[in-house]
């Protein structure tokens, strides 16, 4: 069977559950197996055995985190060029999209984004894909080359497997055009302990409704009452009330948990771009003519200062209970 | 400095879009179309860089006819001049034949710099900077929400999950900016009556050196099997809050497993 190559998603050996997810779709189209760029293989190794992954080819040193997207690339291209996979998977990151589009053009193949499901259908990868702010749901196959696909996170349940992620060192010798976008610093914004925005099962974001950074107190109670994570929308984030890294939409995160909180968010097309595929949608909002309520599954028309607080009453009896 | 921002006609977002039901292409017919508004924020990063360091600001359009109203506005905002690659062999192709099309045009008219929109509201790739750095063997400086240059050395917050980085390379390179970057312009009156008289160069394929095989719908690397319009979503239940607004939701939440 062929092999297909997923990206490891990590930080420094703590492997982010997108890549078990991945290891999962990976399965029905041939033998999961890991490209790991960086250091932290050995310490993730047993957890990537857990999901089924056969091989993991290891490739560190300083070049895989020196440089913009260009080495994850060339890795990928070397491990395509070497064992013809049936696939190059990778989680669907503002900054995997861009190694994608690389790997692609360097290996002349089809290049697929923001999958949300993939299956196999005559011998073909099929991606399914949600385009026109959800409007249109689309599938597409890759006819030239080795499939090269994203897939948001959030996309399939990990599903655990057995593999003996048997560690493989690659030797990679980057060419100088993948050195021309040298990192030379690093400005990292504390999250704290609340999970990831990207992979998080629910998600309650804020919006201009929160009316201050304060205010923003309120929605990460709700988020850890939930154990969820916390977005926010531009018109917070551009009035500073929250970091930008926590931006849901077009130009921010794309989410696609299993619940996503629309606090005191409009629903304006932009912000609807990064949650749509998100599987159950509650919105509080006190304009009944909100567009994020013609999304939504339950909604609540109402002042979030009178319903969040109630809500948190709520959640606390019950767990409590 | 000779800087070229990659410009692209869209589809308005706040109008319907649809694939055509023979081809699966995007209907750009019935659609109104206007610059993909990342794009603007592209374009006014390129007139402040040249307004920083000197040098000029071609817009480059790959589209067709109708793309012509989007670089009106682009040269009414300030840009000197455009080329505009057109040709119906174009019609249909995937990032991959895209990112090759503008890189040919980019190595014939040459350029020190090329600024592109961090993504378009109808393809979504997001991988146009890096495609065409790629390509063109450049550094790739994209995701920028800050753009500097010293000499022929750039430097970028380049944005990321977790904050940002700063990443550092040499001219000539391919920027991709963020909507944080800058507040985009209007254009003046003065500057749509300028924009009538500024050059606009059309190409074709045999002008930029572009393979015919290598474009359009038929030589595609990727294809539509097939699509539906996703089912209006189920109605919600959406009820106003009479004091209980919160244990309505928490009911709901209840109800659905999460809580
Ligand atoms: C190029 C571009 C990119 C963009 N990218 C993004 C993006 O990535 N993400 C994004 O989110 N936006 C993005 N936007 C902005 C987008 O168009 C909207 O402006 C933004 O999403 C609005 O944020 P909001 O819903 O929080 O604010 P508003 O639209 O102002 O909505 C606030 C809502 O809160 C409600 N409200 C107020 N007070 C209360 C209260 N006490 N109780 C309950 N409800 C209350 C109001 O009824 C209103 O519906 C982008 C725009 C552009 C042009
Ligand atoms: N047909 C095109 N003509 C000119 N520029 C384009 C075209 N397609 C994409 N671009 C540029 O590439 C960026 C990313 O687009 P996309 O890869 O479609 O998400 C856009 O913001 C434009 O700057």
């Amino acid at each position: 069977m062929s092999e297909v190559v997923v990206l490891a998603e990590h930080a420094g050996g703590a492997v982010k559950k997108v890549t078990f997810e991945l290891l999962t779709l990976a399965r029905q189209f041939g033998d999961p197996v890991v490209a790991w760029a960086g250091e932290g293989a050995e310490e993730a190794q047993p957890r990537l055995a857990e999901y089924g992954a056969a091989k993991v080819y290891v490739a560190d040193g300083d070049g895989f985190t020196g440089y913009v997207t260009a080495p994850a690339a060339e890795l990928l291209a070397q491990l395509v060029e070497r064992t013809s996979p049936a696939a190059v998977l990778l989680a669907a990151t503002g900054q995997n999209k861009e190694v994608a589009g690389r790997l692609a053009v360097k290996i002349n193949s089809g290049v697929l984004a923001d999958a949300v499901g993939l299956a196999a259908q005559d011998g073909k990868i099929i991606a399914e894909q949600s385009i026109f702010g959800g409007a249109t749901t689309v599938h597409s196959a890759v006819k030239q080359g080795t499939p090269v696909i994203t897939v948001r996170p959030n996309s399939v349940a990990p599903e655990p497997a057995q593999g003996a992620a048997a560690l493989e060192p690659v030797q990679i010798t980057l060419s100088e055009a993948a050195k021309g976008a040298k990192i030379t610093e690093r400005v990292v914004q504390e999250r704290g302990e609340r999970p990831e925005l990207a992979e998080a099962a629910i998600v309650v974001s804020g919006g201009r409704g929160v009316g201050s950074a304060e205010g923003f107190d309120l929605i990460e109670k709700l988020a850890d009452s939930l154990g969820a994570a916390v977005g926010a929308s531009r018109a917070v984030t551009d009035a500073g009330w929250y970091p930008h890294k926590f931006q849901v939409g077009q130009t921010g995160q794309t989410v696609s948990p299993q619940l996503y909180m629309a606090i005191g968010i409009s629903g304006a097309i932009q912000h609807r771009a990064g949650m749509q595929t998100s599987k159950t949608i509650v919105a509080v909002n006190k304009d009944p003519e909100a567009p994020i309520f013609e999304l939504a599954d339950f909604g609540v028309v109402g002042d979030l200062f009178q319903v969040v607080p109630q809500l948190l009453e709520e959640i606390g009896k019950r767990s409590g209970s | 400095m000779n800087i070229v921002v990659c410009v692209k006609q869209v589809p308005d977002t706040a109008g319907e879009r649809k694939l055509r039901a023979d081809d699966a292409r995007l209907d750009r017919e019935a659609a109104d179309g206007l610059i993909n508004e990342l794009d603007e924020y592209a374009i006014e990063e390129a007139l402040l860089l040249k307004e920083a360091h000197g040098g000029e600001v071609t817009v480059l359009t790959m589209g067709p006819d109708k793309a012509t109203e989007s670089i009106r506005k682009a040269l009414s905002m300030g840009a000197d001049k455009a080329v505009h690659l057109v040709d119906d062999a174009l019609a249909g192709s995937d990032a991959l034949a895209t990112s090759y099309a503008l890189a040919q045009v980019l190595r014939s008219i040459g350029f020190d710099l090329v600024v592109v929109g961090a993504e378009s509201t109808d393809a979504r790739m997001g991988a146009m900077a890096a495609m065409l750095a790629e390509r063109l063997g450049v550094p790739q400086l994209s995701l920028a929400s800050k753009v500097e240059i010293d000499g022929s050395t750039i430097r970028i917050h380049r944005q990321s999950e977790d904050g940002y980085q700063v990443v550092e390379g040499a001219l000539p390179a391919v920027i991709g900016v963020v909507e944080k970057i800058n507040e985009p312009r209007y254009p003046s009156f003065k500057g749509i009556m300028a924009a009538k008289k500024k050059p606009v160069q059309t190409m074709s394929l045999a002008d930029a050196g572009i393979e015919p095989s290598l474009v359009g719908l038929a030589n595609a690397a990727t294809e539509v099997v097939d699509f539906a319009d996703r089912p209006p979503r189920q109605a919600g239940t959406i009820v106003k809050d009479e004091g209980d607004g919160g244990v309505k939701a928490a009911e709901f939440l209840a109800a659905q497993k999460f809580i």
